[in-house]
Parts: structure tokens; C-alpha cells; sequence
């Protein structure tokens, strides 16, 4: 420094010398440095010097400096990790024990299963079900009290457990045929039984109508002479105004024609059990959920608010 | 008047210049409406279009257009612009200055059709592909060149300031470029090659080499920007020299360590994180040094930045200089990472810095040199200048505001239980909660946008020697610089 002070000029404005240099007419002040600026700094590093004895900090021969608080990034996902299992201890062990019955009669219980559900759905099912169970085409909206295999909790349950049409051994089965392109019914007879069907909901076909005999001869075994659908093979109800696939007529003609064979994945394994059965109940819980045998008739489901949110 | 020898004028190199003046102003239209296209992308996933126009090929596109393009080309052009004039002497050899103008655009339309054909390394800021990196490395060297020997035969005896963050960004990304760039081609007839390096390892350069891209391209080069047109603009001297060594040294030693910030929680060893942690804590004030520096040299000049829009973009640029300096540090804390990793708060955070910054300095810097390049007295319209900064300032604001609000209620949603110890919401969830800030993001961006054309209209009219009619009796009063 002692060589600007050969050069001192005064800045005007300032009353600071400069330093005695110009380049392409510009100057600089010799101020010295913000003293705050050099204060915030030096804590800043004494900061880190603490932070480093602390911590694991600086690698040496003998492997890194592990620091004084034993802390890892591990420690801390086991810690956090066990204090978010045990909000849910304190509810999991009776679970863990009680029956779908049992639960569905234990408020406490049941908004431990609903919430468990909601948060499970949505990482598991929504991505065909929707966020709210809405559903999608082909994908069977389970708000509302249609069911293709039943809507009571062991129903559910089951569906959850072993899918439809899918690769388990406990799996439901059933098979919508094709009946045009297997040449079951020709194009005209598919038609016309398509035509058929998309009156049944409005009642608008009645048995005068020419597909009436067709839907008796190759429908009514699964769907029913008066097309209510089977639960047994998880038929549809096709006089509910509500489809899977579409309600115009052109769709239900596909249907027909090619067939269905919608896949829902078998869970069992790949959710724990305590995770499918917060999901039959919260399943149960979307607004559709039938009373059956299992079920305490008169208030399945009681109406407590919602722990979710 | 300043050397020694003052009765010969030194006579520039301004084409180079010009060249580069010129390209970044193309190159930062084109890179800010790519980044126009990908947010509306985010908010509209209709807007992909397969295979070219996915988000996966232009977000790099935007990336690497905005800064290498549209900054690299700044970059070039002011140092240059600042070389010759603070050494007082031409820049050295033309022709291989020439050669890193054609030669760096070459390299941008090489890795920018690369990513469109899905050609990449899959490395942030680093995605050309070999053949592109070997090119680069041929042009680098060249820059380094054509600015170092400007600087050896300079007529000044001592090196100004802003020349040495110029050569700090070289050097530096020079090294960064090398070491993060090793890779093995497939075979000589292949884009395809495999990088010298693998799992956490591979991560550890990528982010060593992304960290200081920033550190060492956005932050040294530009703020050797700063410390030309500033003092020049506002007609004062640098205000502390003591300060501008003292974190010209700081920010350069401690900034190459901070990289492991961004692999927080991850399969980095803790204590590389610490480190990451504890040196971008440290990099605080160092990186202030330089807005105090810039601030300050506007003391004895307020009442200039009534009068001067020019000037305002520097001076916004400074603030968000220290705004986004302020908040890297704080993003590094691991407690705070935890929650902004991986959300738009971190996107928020480089466009505090690379609208406000960056792009601000950059502009400021633009107005100064265009009118004297083509031997114009003034800009054609000092008024659009102004438009200009009110609109960019508008967009970065909106822009930077819906960031952090979308980051951190994304941030807060992932994390969030349930009293009883389920997790609240799926991450779909999380995502149709940001749409509206998507929007607003758009809108940030169009502004931003339309500003720089604004900026290239008055460029083109000041180029052909216009001025604005109605500004033409304030000219004589006006005239700054």
C-alpha cells in the first residue's frame, strides 16, 4: 500500500484519497473494507470452525473427522423416521388385532383406517382410480354404489387382495366374450344388440325391441334377463345409466364386438396387511360401501370427522 | 490522460465486440423465449411436442442458451470491450479473436441441435456431448489467449480490477470445462460417450463443476462487468480498492468449495456435505463484497439514477445481486435444503440471480456500449430504456415471488404427516397445487420477454443513427457518460 500513498490524489466528492492508478479514466478510493463487512465474515468462519468440530467434517487418512455430536445423516432418518412410526404405534397395535368388524365399529380406529387409506390410495390407486376415486374410463369410479364385484368390506377386500384378472391364483375371473370378432354374433346382430342395450338404462327397449331376443339367447347368463348384471361374475348392471366405458352407442358396439378384460393389480405381498385393510375401509368409506353379514347393519361406517386433514 | 504516452490513441478492436454485441442480444431473445415455451410446458403438458419440442430436450436448450450463449456472448463482448480500453492498448491478434467469435457460436448451434436430436450427458450445464467439448476447449483456449496477452502487453503498469475476475471466470471454467468434461466416446463416429467418472463420485465432479459454472461464470465474469460499467456509468471511482482484493481473493478461494451444497442427503459422506455447507456459509460476505463495492461507487451519484435508466439496471442488477447471494447461503443450511431441494423455490433462486443479475447488469452494460460502438452519440430512445427495466423488473418479480411460494408449499407438502402418522398428500397433489403459480411464472417470463425486444428495437434504431422525436430537445441535458 505504501506505494499508492506516492500518488495520493483527493476524490473531490469524497474527501478519500485514491490510489493513485487510472485506467481508461477510472479511479479507485482507498477506503478500507466495511468494518461490518469484515466482522460478518470472521463470524461467519468462526461459525464454521464450530460447526466443523461438531460435526463430521474434514476427511483424513484414518477417514473423515466424525465430529462431537455423533450425528449422521442416518441417525437422523432413524430418528425422524421413528417419530413418525410412533403416531401411529399408538393406534397399530389394536389395529393390527381387531377384525375389519371390529374397526368398522371403533371410531377411533375407523379414522386411523380411513386416514392410513386416503394417504395409501393416493401413492397406490389414484394413478387409475383418480385422486378421489373418481375414476376414469375403464377405471370404475368407487364414489358412487355401482360395484362390478360387490361393495361390502370383505368384497373389497378381496378385489384388493387378489386383483381382477390378474396374475394370482385367487384372482377374480371373468370374461366379457367377443362376440363379433369371434364370430360369435355378426356385425348386424352386435348392432342391433348394442341398440338394445343403450335403451335399457332409459327404458326405452322394451321386448319388442329385435335385439331382445339376441340379449336373452347370449347376454342374459351373465347380465341377468333384465340386464341388473351379476356379481358373481362381475358382471355390470346395465340399466343404471352408469359405464364403465362410455354410454354411446358406438362404445357399447366395442364392448360387445371385441370384449373387455379390464386388469386391476393383485395387492397382497406387495402392500402389508395392515395397509390393505386401511384401504378396503377407506374404499368402503368413499360413499359407495355396502352393509353385508361382517358388518354391523345398522351404522357401518359412523360418522366422525375426518383425521385426514 | 492515462498513459504514459497519451498523444497515441490506441485504436480498438471494436468489431469483435460488435459481433458479440450482437449475438447476445439474438442468443437472449431466442433463450428467454425457449424458457417462455417451457413454463407454459409446465403449466400446459399439451405444449410437448414429440420428439424435438419435449421439456426434456428444451429445458437444457434454455439453460445453455441463456447462460453460455446469450451470458458467454455478454461475457466476450465486455471483455474485450474492458481489455483493451483499461490495458489502453488493442487486443491481441485479431484473427484468433475472430476465431473464438465464429468458433463460439459454432459450439453453441453444435451442443443446442444436439439436445434437440436428444443428444446429451445427462449433466446439468454440462449436457454437449463430447465432440461439442472438445471444440469448446480448442475455442477456450483461444479466449484465454487473445485476453492474456492483451493484458501482458498492456501499456497500464497495474491490471484493473475488473480484468481480474475476467480472468478468474477463464481460468477457472477453463478447469471446471476440463475436469467435469473427461469422458470416453463410444467410438470416434458416435456422439455417445461415457463419462471418466461414476456414482457419487460422477455427482461430486458434475456439482464441483455446476456450482462454480455459477460461481465462476455468472458471478466472477459478470461481476468483472460490474466493476467497469458502474464506476464508468456513474462517473466515480471504484469505491474501495482494499475491498475488491479483499473479496476477489475471498470469493474465489472459498467459492470452488461450496458444489456439495447441492447433493444435501444424499450418498455423499456427511462430511463433504459439511464442508459444502460451512464454505457457502463463509461465501456470504465475500459475495457482498462486490455489491458493496458496486453500491457504494454510486456515493456522490444518487441523484444520477434519477435521471439515468442505465444506470437503474445496474444498480436493480446489484440488488439482486445481493438478494440471490444472500440466499444461496441460506438454501445451503441442510435444514433449509431439506425443505427447498428439489422444489421450484431452487428455480426461483437462479432466476433472482440470472434475471436480476445477470440479465440486468448485462442490459446495463449493453446500453452503455451500443451507442458507443457504432459511434452513436446517444441511445435512439432513453424512454425505452426505461419501459424496458419497469417491465423486466415487473416480470422478475412476479416471476421470483410465484417461485417461492410454489417451492416452498411444495416443499411443505411432501413433508407433510398426519397426526397419526400418515403421509397428507401424494405428490400429484403437490403439483396440481402449483399450476396457478405455473401461471403466474408464464406471465413473469413474457414480461422479461417482451422487454428484451423492446431493448433490441431500440438497439436496431440507435445502430441506424435514430433518435427518438420527442426525446431529441432533452438530448443536450441528458446526455450521460
Amino acid at each position: 500500500m505504501t506505494d499508492h500513498h506516492n500518488h495520493q490524489e483527493i476524490d473531490e466528492i469524497s474527501g478519500v484519497e485514491t490510489t493513485g492508478h487510472e485506467w481508461d479514466g477510472l479511479k479507485e478510493l482507498n477506503n478500507p473494507a466495511p468494518r461490518w463487512w469484515l466482522w460478518v465474515f470472521y463470524v461467519c468462519v468462526i461459525w464454521s470452525v464450530g460447526y466443523w468440530i461438531i460435526y463430521p467434517a474434514w476427511p483424513t487418512f484414518g477417514g473423515a473427522t466424525k465430529g462431537t455430536a455423533g450425528w449422521t445423516q442416518f441417525t437422523k432418518l432413524e430418528r425422524e423416521q421413528a417419530e413418525i412410526a410412533a403416531r401411529q404405534t399408538q393406534y397399530l397395535g389394536r389395529f393390527h388385532e381387531a377384525s375389519l368388524e371390529d374397526i368398522m365399529n371403533d371410531p377411533e380406529l375407523y379414522s386411523f383406517a380411513t386416514a392410513g387409506g386416503a394417504s395409501a390410495f393416493k401413492d397406490n390407486c389414484a394413478t387409475c382410480h383418480g385422486t378421489g376415486g373418481a375414476g376414469g374410463k375403464g377405471y370404475p369410479n368407487l364414489n358412487d354404489d355401482e360395484w362390478l364385484w360387490g361393495g361390502r368390506i370383505e368384497d373389497i377386500y378381496q378385489t384388493l387382495l387378489y386383483g381382477i384378472r390378474a396374475p394370482h391364483d385367487d384372482t377374480r375371473i371373468s370374461q366379457m366374450p367377443a362376440f363379433g370378432r369371434d364370430g360369435l354374433l355378426t356385425r348386424a346382430q352386435v348392432m342391433t344388440v348394442a341398440d338394445y342395450v343403450s335403451g335399457l338404462a332409459s327404458a326405452s327397449s322394451g321386448n319388442d325391441h329385435p335385439g331382445y331376443t339376441i340379449f336373452q339367447e347370449k347376454c342374459a347368463s351373465c347380465h341377468g334377463p333384465e340386464g341388473k348384471g351379476n356379481r358373481d361374475f362381475g358382471a355390470p348392471n346395465l340399466t343404471d345409466a352408469i359405464w364403465l366405458y362410455g354410454e354411446s352407442k358406438d362404445v357399447i358396439f366395442r364392448t360387445v364386438y371385441d370384449g373387455r378384460a379390464g386388469v386391476m393389480p393383485y395387492w397382497k405381498g406387495r402392500l402389508d396387511d395392515d395397509t390393505l385393510r386401511q384401504l378396503t375401509i377407506y374404499v368402503h368409506s368413499l360413499g359407495g360401501g355396502e352393509a353385508g353379514e361382517s358388518v354391523n347393519d345398522s351404522d357401518f361406517g359412523p360418522t366422525i370427522p375426518d383425521a385426514g386433514q | 490522460m492515462i498513459t504514459d504516452t497519451a498523444t497515441s490513441k490506441p485504436v480498438y478492436n471494436d468489431t469483435i465486440v460488435k459481433l458479440f454485441t450482437i449475438a447476445c442480444v439474438f442468443w437472449g431473445i431466442a433463450g428467454f423465449t425457449v424458457g417462455v415455451l417451457i413454463a407454459a410446458q409446465m403449466a400446459f403438458p399439451q405444449l410437448n411436442f414429440e420428439p424435438f419440442l419435449t421439456f426434456g430436450r428444451l429445458r437444457p436448450l434454455h439453460t445453455s442458451a441463456v447462460i453460455f450463449a446469450f451470458g458467454g456472448s455478454a461475457l466476450f463482448a465486455t471483455s474485450y470491450y474492458v481489455v483493451q480500453r483499461t490495458c489502453g492498448v488493442r487486443l491481441w491478434n485479431d484473427k484468433l479473436a475472430l476465431f473464438t467469435f465464429w468458433g463460439y457460436q459454432a459450439f453453441i448451434v453444435m451442443a443446442g441441435l444436439g439436445y434437440l436430436a436428444g443428444v446429451t450427458q445427462g449433466k446439468e450445464y454440462a449436457e454437449p456431448e463430447w465432440y461439442a467439448d472438445l471444440w469448446l476447449t480448442v475455442v477456450w483456449v483461444a479466449y484465454l489467449l487473445v485476453f492474456l496477452m492483451t493484458i501482458i502487453k498492456r501499456k497500464e503498469p497495474h491490471i484493473y480490477v475488473a480484468n481480474w475476475f475476467y480472468l478468474a471466470f477463464i481460468i477457472t471454467v477453463a478447469v471446471l470445462h476440463l475436469g467435469n468434461g473427461l469422458a470416453l466416446p463410444v467410438s470416434m463416429l458416435d456422439v455417445k460417450s461415457y463419462s471418466a467418472f461414476s456414482g457419487v463420485q460422477s455427482a461430486m465432479i458434475q456439482w464441483w463443476y455446476g456450482h462454480n459454472a455459477v460461481g465462476f461464470f455468472l458471478t466472477a465474469g459478470f461481476l468483472g462487468m460490474m466493476y467497469y460499467f458502474v464506476p464508468k456509468r456513474a462517473e466515480r471511482p471504484v469505491y474501495s480498492y482494499r475491498l475488491s482484493i479483499l473479496h476477489f481473493w475471498s470469493l474465489i478461494f472459498i467459492y470452488i468449495w461450496a458444489g456439495p451444497h447441492h447433493l444435501h442427503y444424499t450418498s455423499l459422506p456427511d462430511w463433504a456435505q459439511t464442508l459444502g455447507m460451512t464454505f457457502s456459509i463463509m461465501l456470504w460476505m465475500p459475495s457482498w463484497g462486490g455489491m458493496i463495492n458496486g453500491m457504494m461507487t454510486l456515493s456522490g451519484a444518487w441523484h444520477k439514477l434519477r435521471q439515468d435508466p442505465v444506470l437503474r439496471f445496474m444498480i436493480i442488477s446489484l440488488a439482486f445481486y445481493g438478494m440471490s447471494t444472500f440466499e444461496g447461503p441460506l438454501m445451503s443450511i441442510k435444514a433449509v435444503n431439506s425443505l427447498s431441494h428439489y422444489t421450484d423455490w431452487t428455480i426461483g433462486h437462479v432466476h433472482s440471480g440470472a434475471l436480476g443479475w445477470v440479465g440486468f447488469i448485462t442490459f446495463g452494460a449493453l446500453y452503455y456500449m451500443v451507442p458507443k460502438l457504432w459511434g452513436r452519440k446517444e441511445l435512439y430512445s432513453m424512454k425505452l430504456v426505461d419501459l424496458h427495466l419497469w417491465i423486466a423488473t415487473l416480470g422478475i418479480v412476479l416471476y421470483i415471488a410465484a417461485m417461492w411460494v410454489s417451492g416452498i408449499m411444495q416443499g411443505l407438502m411432501w413433508r407433510s404427516y398426519d397426526d397419526m402418522g400418515f403421509l397428507q398428500y401424494s405428490f400429484v397433489e403437490s403439483v396440481m397445487a402449483m399450476h396457478p403459480f405455473y401461471l403466474i411464472r408464464v406471465l413473469g417470463g413474457l414480461l422479461y420477454l417482451s422487454g428484451a425486444l423492446i431493448m433490441a428495437y431500440n438497439f436496431w434504431r440507435t445502430i441506424r443513427g435514430d433518435i427518438a422525436i420527442k426525446e431529441q430537445p432533452l438530448t443536450a441535458q441528458g446526455a450521460v457518460a
